[in-house]
């Protein structure tokens, strides 16, 4: 099961990053809506620092839903799923493989964006770097794993491309709650403690259970 | 059954007449909200029935695809669809009374957050279900994500209470000064839910009805068109 | 002897629509199954069965073997070179394969590296017969193999069928175009509405005459 995740990981990456397109749009938009920040709100140094939490992951998510859609579509062209599932590769596997790929690409678009924000924003993001990438690591699985899993049972829709953020987004609220919470702790030079320490928990139960339910209903998608 | 389904009806509608006459003919005004309060006897129990309702369908989708049961999935589109319902209809008398006690429409109190987040799930539920034409492929996929939205909506809940606390908004209670009730007004609370459980599951059971039997038909006229 | 491959009573209903009503047959090593029946009969139903892709509603279905599916669609990846599909490929196989003598054997080792847009139709086919064929495979389920494949594939694709059946696996081949299955068959598995109305040696009469089958074991329609 280790080895096919893995060949899978390796593969999906080597597909995406052969053409770039998907990865480059998807920074493209996150730039875009940065931009469209700074009219929306009056980047006033205050405030900001107090939303700026919140600003990020509604980028991170927006951006990195694009990415996720391409995981079966990929799958599709050529009818290749159905050559996998007939070599009998274990659906969870490919489940795996496929959300980590994913939380490659969103997390690159993550740490580009990051800076941008930071520098367009007057916002010093290097100060408690390790919760920073901590939060994003662990908030961007749970975009992950739940956009794989939901881009695996849309993929034959017509309407695939809208409904998947449709039904992505609202589950996901409980983690991007979570990261937004520790994200502006941490842009505030502060630490999750006491209190606090309950977000960090959120996010590593969310994660576990999610993807629990999705290793384990994955076939249930995937094989008719 | 029929028959009991008319009668579950009937005791429903009843009882919650006689509730209506003692809401507001025999409980006085609330202190410090005035007749407005009244609304509470629909919306809390609302929330209960609803939960209910989607716990069900939960746990229905979870049996429908792991053993392939088409009236578990009928029954579970029902028990969403109804729990739909009254989730909007704790929205909407939330509104009325945040409407009337604060003057503003919409607060982010917890359990309206809540319902409005829970409310897009299961809408999106729906939505997928009316975009999948075979009745195979429509169970599986939207029952997983049944299972997915109900996890999705304890844990919301439990995340939004926390996140209430750290971003204190106001607050949809009957309870208000020491946070003591009237004895007499808890009493109807936990009365008005009775009724309204019996008429949901009389809906549910209509509702899960037509289902099948939709499907039926769907079923034969392929069977029909491919002679 | 072994079967390869054992079928028993297998029924797929989509919804209440029956698909496939109590299929029930073997397969044993070096036998070459013709699936022939009309549109809408269950063979692409009784072949997503067999190649693990969907599972029966009742029935039972017991392999050992080493199962390669060759459908509709070629089944490689274009953005990946025809190498790097390959060994994509060979990382779900059991035992080591040697990808570089399966490129020269369909004659693409010398563009082995070249991106798979760059391609030819013909070429892409050759890659997708590579794919099928190299993990030994001991049944291979195909749909429609002849369909739309050029002489140089036709061809390749005749000697692998023929190097696999020496070698005792199994061949189980979902077609329209009977005249060219006839000559590889050795048994047919025939459908009419889900159902197996006839299964067993491929009777002579097949060889001139196509439409035999149909005539005496079909429904009247």
């Amino acid at each position: 099961m280790l080895r096919q995740t893995l060949a899978i990981f390796v593969k999906d990456l080597r597909m995406e990053f052969r053409g770039k397109e998907a990865l480059n749009a998807a920074i493209a938009f996150s730039l875009v809506v940065l931009i469209l920040f700074s009219f929306a709100i009056d980047p006033s140094v205050e405030d900001l620092k107090a939303m700026s939490g919140g600003l990020l992951w509604i980028l991170f998510a927006f951006s990195g839903v694009l990415l996720l859609n391409r995981s079966f579509s990929r799958e599709q062209a050529n009818d290749t799923l159905e050559v996998l599932l007939s070599l009998r590769v274990s659906p969870s596997a490919l489940l795996l493989g496929k959300s980590l790929a994913n939380l490659v690409f969103i997390l690159l678009v993550e740490l580009i964006a990051l800076p941008v924000f930071g520098v367009l924003y007057n916002v010093n993001i290097l100060q408690q770097p390790l919760w920073l990438l901590f939060t994003m690591l662990l908030a961007t699985w749970a975009i992950a794993i739940i956009g794989t899993v939901f881009a695996a049972m849309t993929v034959n829709l017509r309407l695939r491309e809208l409904m998947l953020p449709v039904i992505v987004y609202p589950m996901i609220i409980p983690a991007l709650a979570a990261a937004i919470q520790l994200t502006t702790l941490a842009l505030n030079n502060e630490v999750p403690t006491g209190d606090n320490l309950i977000w960090v928990r959120l996010l590593v139960g969310f994660d576990i259970i999610f993807t629990a339910l999705a290793l384990g209903l994955i076939d249930i998608v995937l094989v008719d | 059954m029929n028959k009991i389904l008319a009668s579950l009806a009937v005791v429903s509608a009843l009882w919650i007449v006689r509730n209506l006459y003692v809401i507001f003919l025999q409980l006085p005004d609330e202190a410090d909200q005035g007749a407005i309060y009244r609304i509470m006897f629909f919306h809390i129990p609302s929330w209960f029935v609803c939960f209910a309702l989607f716990l069900t369908s939960g746990v229905l989708s979870a049996y429908a695809i792991g053993k392939r049961n088409f009236h578990a999935d009928s029954l579970a589109v029902a028990a969403t669809e109804v729990g739909l319902v009254f989730t909007s209809i704790g929205l909407v008398t939330g509104m009325i009374w945040a409407r009337i006690i604060w003057g503003i429409w919409w607060t982010w109190d917890a359990r309206l957050t809540w319902a409005f987040i829970t409310f897009l799930i299961y809408a999106g539920y729906l939505m997928m279900r009316r975009m999948i034409e075979e009745p195979a492929e429509r169970m599986r996929v939207t029952g997983v994500l049944s299972v997915f939205a109900f996890a999705s909506v304890v844990i919301t809940y439990k995340a939004i209470d926390w996140w209430r606390t750290q971003h204190p908004q106001p607050v949809l209670s009957i309870r208000t000064g020491g946070g003591n009730m009237d004895p007499a007004m808890e009493a109807m609370l936990y009365s008005n839910f009775v009724p309204l459980l019996l008429f949901a599951i009389v809906l549910v059971v209509l509702r899960y009805r037509q289902e099948n039997n939709s499907r039926e038909i769907e079923g034969l006229r392929r069977l029909a068109y491919s002679h | 002897m072994n079967a390869l491959l054992s079928a028993d009573r297998l029924t797929k209903y989509y919804g209440s629509f029956p698909a496939l009503r109590n299929v029930s047959f073997t397969v044993s090593p070096g036998q070459c199954l013709a699936l022939l029946g009309r549109n809408g009969a269950g063979k692409t139903t009784l072949l997503k069965l067999l190649g693990g892709l969907s599972k029966p509603t009742e029935g039972t279905l017991a392999t050992q073997a080493r199962i390669s599916l060759l459908g509709h669609g070629i089944g490689v990846y274009d953005e990946l070179s025809a190498r790097q599909n390959l060994h994509f490929f060979a990382a779900f196989s059991s035992v080591p394969l040697a990808v570089d003598a399966w490129l020269e054997r369909v004659h693409l080792l010398h563009v082995a590296d070249a991106p798979l847009r760059e391609y030819s139709r013909g070429m892409r086919q050759r890659l997708a017969l590579a794919r099928a064929f190299m993990g030994e495979p001991n049944l291979l389920l195909l749909d429609e193999p002849f369909t739309s494949l050029d002489d140089k594939a036709t061809a390749l694709l005749q000697s692998l069928l023929e190097e696999a059946l020496a070698r005792g696996a199994a061949i189980l081949l979902s077609t329209h175009q009977i005249p060219e299955a006839m000559s590889l068959a050795t048994d047919i598995l025939f459908l009419e509405r889900g159902r197996l109305v006839f299964s067993g040696a491929r009777p002579p009469e097949m060889l001139d005459d196509p439409t035999w089958l149909y005539r005496n074991h079909g429904a009247a329609s």
